[in-house]
């Protein structure tokens, strides 16, 4: 694949393979798990077997005095705190004076094998004065309640109360109001790769390697600053290959921190992998969600009012809850035009492992109870429900009422998109019964536009290195997680450069080398770290293009690249092929390393109101989708038979990829839709395997038809947004949608599960019955 | 403290390991994925579960895709393992190793090489598959990034390249 030279963003298209895909298809790309680790001592974690309690005895010395046992580790070793938040930071990595779920690591060992860290484990003494313990946000709220943390009274981690517009004249202009509870139970990540971590010490230079699983290296390497006391400059985070992490690994992890103590015990290198089980145990995903929803709309379907109140079931500790609920919140907007809007949000502590991030962050549940309740209007006031949201579409550029900037607005051409494409016009309404049609639309963020350790530097830096071999490097902290940011990062140089992309290398994710980056999550990465690319490569190009005039005698305005040679325009009799370019560039002042940067200016930061800067970006996608589904009133079974997802990534630098992420994710809101959910019994996860977690596989997977969309946003690099979580939350209520289409139940429970199904069915009969009775009586 | 631990008993295992025949005492307990990974330095087999739920392990058994997380090593005697590593072929991926790159089967690549192994079973027997016999094939490996659609592509395309 060549560069186009000109720079209109068109490399790639139709879209090229991802740089390092090669090497996982041949089995060569190596995970944390694959490397080299024969000189390492296997880490296991001990783990609390009560919910909640006070620590009245550990005793680790049996397991010390093992033979093969090297090092053994407890909250004795470690007596701070970490988290991502700093104004939340209230976990221990290994549990100090009290356990708060069960599954909470409360000492590790490290040994020369497998069976001896087993063994040793077997043999720690832990004696627990247990506490109450509450598996429900209402028993974990209630009057008496013991409390979780101190000073969190009612086990509330954070409370959001946040109201703009006039409520009061939003009620009066509505011709219909209607409030619906609906309830989405708490789902996993579940990717592939599980949990693993590789830590060397070296006990003469005191300097710490730490080689893991993280979606967010930098924060990895200050919490390990933190709890090792170690001055940062002595260590040292390099980010393998990894296997997913839908924000699985967008905070440190507590294994992350114990298998640096154990490999700093031992003096020596440790390699910790944890079973499916325990990444069920270690969780930090989509929280089991309340929430109470009422909206005002008038006949014609234009929204008046929303009030919206969201219970977040968050589990033990903080994590990213403060963030999680006030996403809820302020993800409420931005896509439609809402005079009027309240919010009400909790985040509950629970003794559950502790929920966090998960592709579509904070937006999915709540976006989900308001498009199955705009449906239900919609349907009450006799409109289609592609009418009411064209009713209530933005216009660009725009600010909301809480703040957020609306900078590039491709919703309208989502919604015609997946209407054409399926028949919607034609078909909705006709189909047999126990067929049905549903659409939803959704919205994600393309970075959060403020920076969660605020520390004055760019919000993203990219670095560009040329040497004598003509090779272009570009050196970034970003992480690719299998997103193929790493690819991005390739095209978005070469293309700036004019340069075939096979000239470009990346090099990514290793704090020894690439300059730091805050990581991969909120989707930022394409927005971000692709317009510090950018920045990067046209520094170069500048060095490069004053250096061919200077050999070729030229102005630098009369320099124009064709392809990897320079010339002077017009005409270009005299012409430079890009080798002898960059040995005129480097005569001068040797190698080149050239640093492109990229913040958010402070307009896009979000409303002044407290949690403001939550939501804000400097692009939203938007997304809208149409499920088709067959529904199986016998046994309550639903099957999607087709999806069709329109998604507006401002402009696809990559559409393979592009493509790629609107599938995995409006996929993955088809897991939540219809099969996944956590399942606890007295806190202890019934879940915790692949095989009682239920991810849809291939024979129960629709296809997905996909249309990109782009509305050529005014900062994105080459006009891009985000394309990785936008098409998630549009799912479930489009499922939910479409079951209501298909047999006329509304559902308003996640997932929809064959049991909820038959259970909504007999309750229907049951009422008909009653009904029939009554009239019979009358 | 000292253990008596017992020496786990081992045996001289015989296999043909991606075409070569190769031996080595293993344990009579170590399953097929760990002599893989840890003996054989195969690291292109993956652990994804906690025993026979995903896939990523998948290995060819005389030609049959089979999960090595819970195959004994020693029941292997005597038979040919290919695993993705061996599916190159001087240096040149496969077809269905192409397909999965050109056509973004893979995404993050953990399940990439159980996805690959259990395809090439079913093209080896199946050389034009619909969609329906992909999907039989690859019920037992879960995807969590792609949504499958373009692993269903990837197949498509490869069965396509066919000879």
């Amino acid at each position: 694949m060549t560069a186009v030279q000109k720079g209109n963003g068109k490399l790639g298209r139709p879209g090229v393979p991802l740089i390092d895909g090669i090497d996982k298809v041949t089995g060569r790309a190596r995970y944390t798990a694959d490397l080299e680790h024969d000189d390492a001592l296997v880490g296991r974690i001990f783990r609390s077997s009560v919910s909640h309690g006070e620590i009245i005895r550990l005793d680790v010395s049996k397991a010390r005095a093992l033979e093969g046992v090297i090092a053994v580790v407890t909250g004795e070793d470690c007596p701070h705190t970490y988290g991502v938040l700093p104004v939340a930071m209230n976990e221990y990595p290994l549990a100090r004076e009290r356990v708060r779920y069960r599954g909470e690591p409360v000492a590790a060992v490290a040994a020369i094998d497998a069976e001896t860290a087993e063994r040793a484990l077997a043999l720690i003494e832990f004696e627990v004065r247990e506490l109450p313990a509450y598996y429900t946000s209402e028993d974990a709220r209630a009057p008496g309640a013991v409390l979780l943390h101190e000073k969190k009274s009612g086990n509330l981690e954070r409370e959001v109360h946040h109201e703009f517009g006039d409520l009061r004249a939003g009620f009066a202009a509505a011709d219909l109001v209607r409030e619906q509870r609906i309830h989405c139970a708490e789902v996993n990540h579940a990717q592939i790769e599980p949990h693993a971590c590789l830590a060397e010490y070296d006990s003469l230079s005191g300097r710490l390697t730490v080689q893991s699983v993280s979606q967010v290296g930098y924060y990895l390497h200050l919490m390990l600053s933190r709890c090792l006391e170690m001055d940062t400059s002595r260590i040292r985070v390099i980010k393998p290959f990894i296997g997913g992490g839908f924000g699985a690994r967008v905070e440190v992890l507590n294994f992350e921190i114990v298998t640096a103590l154990l490999a700093r015990a031992a003096g020596g290198k440790v390699l910790m992998r944890l079973t499916r089980e325990e990444n069920f145990l270690t969780h930090r995903a989509r929280p089991q969600t309340d929430i109470k929803l009422k909206l005002g709309m008038r006949r014609d379907g234009k929204i008046t009012v929303c009030e919206c109140e969201v219970v977040q079931r968050g589990g033990a500790y903080a994590g990213y809850g403060i963030v999680t609920i006030l996403y809820a919140g302020a993800l409420l907007q931005g896509i439609y035009d809402i005079p009027a809007l309240k919010y009400d949000g909790y985040r509950v502590y629970a003794n559950l492992p502790p929920c966090g991030a998960m592709r579509g962050h904070g937006s999915v549940n709540t976006r989900h109870a308001f498009e199955c309740v705009l449906d239900r209007m919609a349907r009450e006031l006799g409109l289609d429900p592609f009418a009411v949201r064209r009713a209530n579409l933005l216009h660009a550029p725009m600010r909301t009422l809480n703040g957020l900037t609306v900078n590039s607005y491709g919703l309208g051409e989502c919604l015609e998109k997946v209407e054409r494409a399926s028949g919607w016009r034609e078909r909705i309404g006709k189909l047999p019964r126990g067929k049905g049609l549903g659409m939803a639309c959704s919205h994600y963020v393309s970075g959060a536009a403020k920076p969660i350790h605020w520390t004055g530097e760019p919000h993203a830096v990219v670095n560009v290195r040329l040497d004598f071999d003509g090779g272009v490097t570009a050196l970034t902290g970003a992480a690719d997680i299998g997103q193929g940011s790493s690819t991005m990062v390739a095209i978005a140089v070469a293309e700036t450069l004019g340069v075939a992309l096979e000239r470009i290398r990346v090099v990514a994710g290793d704090s020894a080398v690439t300059p730091k980056d805050n990581g991969a999550y909120s989707s930022r990465i394409t927005f971000m770290v692709g317009n510090a690319a950018i920045d990067a490569a046209k520094k170069l190009k500048t060095m490069l293009v004053e250096a061919a005039a200077r050999k070729l005698e030229a102005n630098p305005a009369d320099i124009e690249c064709v392809g990897e040679t320079f010339q002077v325009h017009p005409g270009g009799q005299s012409s430079l092929p890009f080798a002898e370019v960059v040995k005129v560039a480097l005569a001068e002042r040797g190698p080149i390393t050239v640093s492109g940067t990229f913040t958010c200016p402070e307009e896009s930061q979000g409303g002044k109101h407290r949690g403001g800067a939550v939501g804000s970006t400097m692009g939203f996608s938007y997304a809208a989708q149409v499920v088709e589904v067959s529904v199986d009133e016998a046994t309550g079974v639903v099957n999607v038979d087709k999806v069709w997802t329109a998604l507006d990534c401002g402009h696809a630098i990559n559409p393979l990829a592009v493509e790629g992420q609107i599938e995995g994710s409006t996929w993955m809101g088809m897991g939540q839709a219809l099969s996944e959910e956590t399942h606890y019994l007295d806190g202890l996860p019934a879940h915790a395997s692949l095989l009682e977690y239920h991810v849809p596989t291939i024979v129960e997977s629709p296809p997905i038809e996909v249309h990109i969309v782009e509305s050529h946003d005014p900062y994105g690099p080459f006009g891009a947004k985000e394309a990785s979580e936008g098409a998630l939350a549009g799912f479930p209520p489009a499922l939910v949608n479409a079951v209501a289409n298909a047999i006329g139940i509304d559902l308003d429970e996640l997932p929809v599960t064959p049991d909820r199904v038959v259970e909504a069915l007999v309750e229907r009969r049951r009422q008909q019955r009653l009904a029939a009775t009554r009239r019979a009586a009358s | 403290m000292l253990t008596d631990r017992p020496e786990p008993r081992k045996r001289l295992l015989r296999l043909r390991l991606n075409g070569r025949w190769r031996e080595d005492a293993v344990a009579e307990s170590e399953l097929l994925v760990d002599y893989l990974r840890d003996v054989a330095r195969l690291t292109g087999v993956k652990t994804g579960c906690d025993g026979g739920e995903c896939g990523a392990c998948a290995v060819l058994i005389d030609g049959e895709a089979m999960p090595a997380c819970i195959t004994l090593a020693v029941r292997c005697e005597g038979r040919s393992i290919e695993t993705i590593e061996g599916l190159v072929e001087q240096g040149r991926p496969s077809r269905l190793q192409r397909a999965f790159h050109e056509k973004l089967g893979t995404q993050c690549g953990f399940c990439t090489p159980g996805m690959i192994v259990a395809s090439e079973a079913l093209l080896r027997k199946t050389p034009r598959p619909s969609d329906q016999e992909i999907r039989a094939a690859l019920s037992g490996n879960i995807c969590r990034c792609t949504g499958y659609v373009k692993i269903i592509e990837s197949v498509r395309t490869a069965a396509e390249a066919a000879p």
